[in-house]
């Protein structure tokens, strides 16, 4: 009877094993290794608004106070993104005809807010409390990066619960669970 | 220098005075073809049985996928009784995995030749058992997709399981279990395999078994290398034997419930986990010896030494009842005594008490009768009814203590759903389903330890002759 099988299965079958042995390590070792890249964290990547809203002009331009739109940071637990009102009385005379600014027209002539895309967003089972944060002396740039100088803003931390937990330990901030998942 | 290592290669010893291990003048040749014979041929029965078991999976399939779907809210689980079936199902199965390691490893390194006819039946049920064990904690999770969240790795949440817990360790115990069982299943099948290879009719499967049999050419220095291979394997997987339950078992008595802070636990649950294992060995060897004509290889030799076996387990278990109920009444604690005393015998789930009683502690006191040991029929039925008897105890230390604690305010009835039971009746049909298919497939006999023992009769036969 012939043999089953030629001769270079031999090295064929040592090579698999190998390559199998390499896969069980590598693949989990590549897939905590990418959760942690800016991939799938989402850092790092611009997002579109609808209206081109540019921090730099805004912030490093023309020296407005981050408060002047982000009005509940200091006091609640979301940061605020301010209602088109409040880009009126600077844009009723600057770039007052500009197209870039018609859908702010639109907005504070029917009365329907702005649809602004999310940048930073915690999953829902989440607890996070923008006072408590900027009242003990954090400043937005530990979190968001120099927003003052992005075009477009984007996720400046990985947001992970290891990148919450992490600086609460440091600071000895509560790190019991029910903290951020109530 | 394998020697030290190895089983002393000498004269086997018989079961008993009466039956021998092997019936018959059989040949080598002719025993790896009685082995081999279901590998190239099904028959009407084999596809009848299958078709059963793939309905069944099927129901598995259907009631899993519906359960991923909606969650586990389909099924009868509530607050407090929050483990119940799953549980109950995990707990079993596992329990029934053990019998495999027992046979193969245990008995191979106390030298017990007669299980060479029957630990590959017995291995691959432990593998199946152990598919059907893990599913029902990973869907009792709730979202299976998160299983890995069990084992610990570095992950970006910067938790880690908390490894005071019997949790985590379960995890640990079943995994090395599985993988240990499937390496040992696997190292005993490869010299059978090579001989499915040399005599497959087809070229197709002459290769597919000669890819599993991993050139395996029986020269004696492959013998050598594996002898020594099998017996350290079967020294890792002994202690496993008791390890696994005994974790099992502290998820349990970790806990301060009545019915479960036991220290008695972990023998109780492994004396019971073999009891159980040896029972389902019987259902599956039994049809199996008479469909495939083995009774020349699994003689009553064999049947009365499972029998014996599963007095023995049956008598330890009632003794753990027994030290249990005394122990709960001379604590003199309120709520324990009310567990064992009352709320198990008496309460709303008495009937699975009584039927436990009888089947586990009463049935199997049949098999004193030596009679009754080799009596196929009485096997089944009694191994039937220990298994049934298993699942109850199970189902009632989990719901009884579960559904009814110290708190007034935390009782609650528990019922299952249908939903609870078309995942364990989907449960039996997946092992039917992956069993078939192994007997389909794989050797069901280990041919080369058969094949030795025969020479070791012959030459003891011979021995005994020129003695004379
Ligand atoms: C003139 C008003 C204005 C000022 C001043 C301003 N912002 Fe904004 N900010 C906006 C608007 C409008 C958006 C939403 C559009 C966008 O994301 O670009 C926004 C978005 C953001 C976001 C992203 C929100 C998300 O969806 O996660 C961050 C972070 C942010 N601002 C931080 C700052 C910081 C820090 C400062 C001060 C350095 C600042 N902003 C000053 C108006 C302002
Ligand atoms: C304190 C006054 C002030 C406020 C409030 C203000 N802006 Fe402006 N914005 C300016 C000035 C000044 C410019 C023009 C800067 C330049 O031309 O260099 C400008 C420019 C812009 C531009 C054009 C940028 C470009 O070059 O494409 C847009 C779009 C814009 N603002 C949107 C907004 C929106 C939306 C709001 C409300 C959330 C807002 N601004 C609030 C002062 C303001
Ligand atoms: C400790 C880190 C931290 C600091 C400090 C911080 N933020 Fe945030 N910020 C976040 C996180 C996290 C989110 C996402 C919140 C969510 O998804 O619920 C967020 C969201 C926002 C948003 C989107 C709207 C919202 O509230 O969800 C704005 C705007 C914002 N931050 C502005 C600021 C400004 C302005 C400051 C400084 C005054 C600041 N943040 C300081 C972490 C921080
Ligand atoms: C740069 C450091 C830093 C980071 C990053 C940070 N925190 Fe904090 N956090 C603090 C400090 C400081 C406090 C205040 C502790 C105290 O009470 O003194 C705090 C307090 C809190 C509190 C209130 C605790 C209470 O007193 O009940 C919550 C909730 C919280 N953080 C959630 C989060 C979440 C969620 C994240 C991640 C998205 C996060 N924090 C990231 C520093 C941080
Ligand atoms: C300082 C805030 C903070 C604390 C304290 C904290 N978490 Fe988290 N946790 C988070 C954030 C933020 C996320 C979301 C991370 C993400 O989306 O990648 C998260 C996510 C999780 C998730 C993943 C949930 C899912 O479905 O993806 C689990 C599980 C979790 N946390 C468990 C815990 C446990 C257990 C503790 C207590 C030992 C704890 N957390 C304490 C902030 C916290």
């Amino acid at each position: 009877m012939a043999a089953p099988f030629p001769r270079w299965v031999n090295t064929l079958a040592r090579a698999t094993l190998i390559a199998a042995v390499c896969t069980l390590v590598g693949v989990p070792v590549a897939l905590m290794a990418w959760v942690r890249t800016p991939n799938a964290t989402r850092r790092f990547q611009p997002v579109a608004q609808p209206i081109a809203f540019d921090h730099r002009i805004h912030v490093t331009g023309q020296h407005i106070d981050c408060q002047y739109c982000h009005f509940s940071v200091e006091r609640a637990a979301s940061a605020g993104i301010p209602p088109s009102s409040t880009c009126v009385p600077c844009h009723s005379t600057v770039w007052m005809n500009s197209s870039a600014l018609s859908l702010v027209r639109q907005s504070v002539a029917t009365g329907t807010p702005l649809h602004w895309n999310r940048v930073n967003a915690l999953p829902g089972f989440v607890y996070f409390n923008h006072a408590i944060h900027v009242n003990k002396g954090i400043k937005c740039e530990n979190c968001h990066g120099r927003v003052e100088r992005m075009a477009r803003v984007y996720q400046a931390a990985p947001l992970t619960m290891s990148w919450c937990v992490d600086c609460h330990r440091t600071v000895r901030a509560p790190t019991n669970c029910t903290t951020c998942h109530r | 220098m394998s020697a030290a290592a190895l089983p002393s290669p000498g004269i086997a010893q018989p079961a008993s005075d009466e039956w021998p291990l092997m019936r018959g003048d059989p040949t080598d040749a002719s025993l790896t073809d009685a082995v081999l014979a279901p590998l190239w041929h099904s028959s009407p029965a084999w596809w009848a049985l299958f078709a059963f078991s793939a309905a069944g999976t099927l129901l598995l399939l259907g009631t899993v996928a519906y359960t991923v779907m909606v969650g586990i809210g389909t099924w009868g689980n509530n607050i407090p009784v929050a483990w119940a079936f799953a549980i109950t199902n995990f707990v079993w199965w596992i329990g029934i995995g053990h019998a495999g390691t027992f046979i193969s490893a245990f008995l191979l390194l106390l030298n017990q030749k007669w299980r060479g006819s029957i630990n590959r039946v017995a291995e691959a049920m432990t593998i199946f058992a152990l598919v059907n064990a893990a599913l029902f904690p990973l869907l009792h999770l709730g979202r299976p997709w998160f299983f890995y969240w069990l084992v610990p790795y570095p992950a970006t949440m910067n938790v880690w399981p908390n490894f005071k817990s019997a949790l985590p360790w379960d995890v640990a115990a079943v995994t090395t279990y599985f993988t240990v069982s499937l390496l040992f299943w696997f190292l005993g099948l490869v010299p059978d395999l090579a001989s499915a290879r040399d005599r497959a009719p087809t070229l197709l499967r002459r290769r597919v078994y000669g890819v599993f049999a991993m050139g395996w050419r029986g020269s004696g220095f492959q013998w050598q290398r594996y002898r020594v291979a099998y017996v350290l394997l079967a020294g890792l997987a002994t202690p496993l034997v008791i390890s696994v339950h005994s974790v099992v078992s502290l998820d349990f008595s970790i806990a301060q419930l009545p019915g479960w802070h036991s220290t008695i636990f972990p023998p109780y649950f492994v004396v019971g986990a073999i009891y159980s294992g040896l029972a389902m060995v019987l259902i599956l060897l039994l049809p199996v010896r008479r469909a495939f004509h083995l009774s020349g290889i699994i003689t009553e030799a064999h049947l009365n030494a499972i029998a014996k076996l599963m007095l023995a387990m049956g008598l330890m278990l009632a003794y753990s009842y027994v030290i249990e109920t005394f122990m709960a009444w001379y604590s003199a604690d309120a709520a324990e005594r009310y567990t064992y005393l009352v709320g198990r015998p008496f309460g709303p789930y008495a009937v699975a008490y009584w039927i436990m009683t009888v089947l586990n502690v009463l049935s199997p006191q049949l098999f004193w009768s030596k009679r009754l040991r080799t009596n196929t029929a009485a096997l089944f039925l009694v191994s039937v009814g220990i298994l049934t008897g298993m699942w109850m105890e199970r189902f009632l230390i989990i719901v009884t203590s579960l559904n009814r604690d110290f708190l007034t305010s935390s009782w609650h009835i528990y019922m299952p759903t249908w939903v609870d039971w078309g995942i364990l009746a989907g449960s039996f049909g997946l092992f039917g389903f992956l069993f078939l298919l192994f007997l389909r497939f794989v050797p069901s006999v280990a041919i080369s330890e058969v094949k030795s023992l025969r020479l070791e009769l012959a030459s003891r036969r011979r021995a005994e002759s020129s003695h004379a």
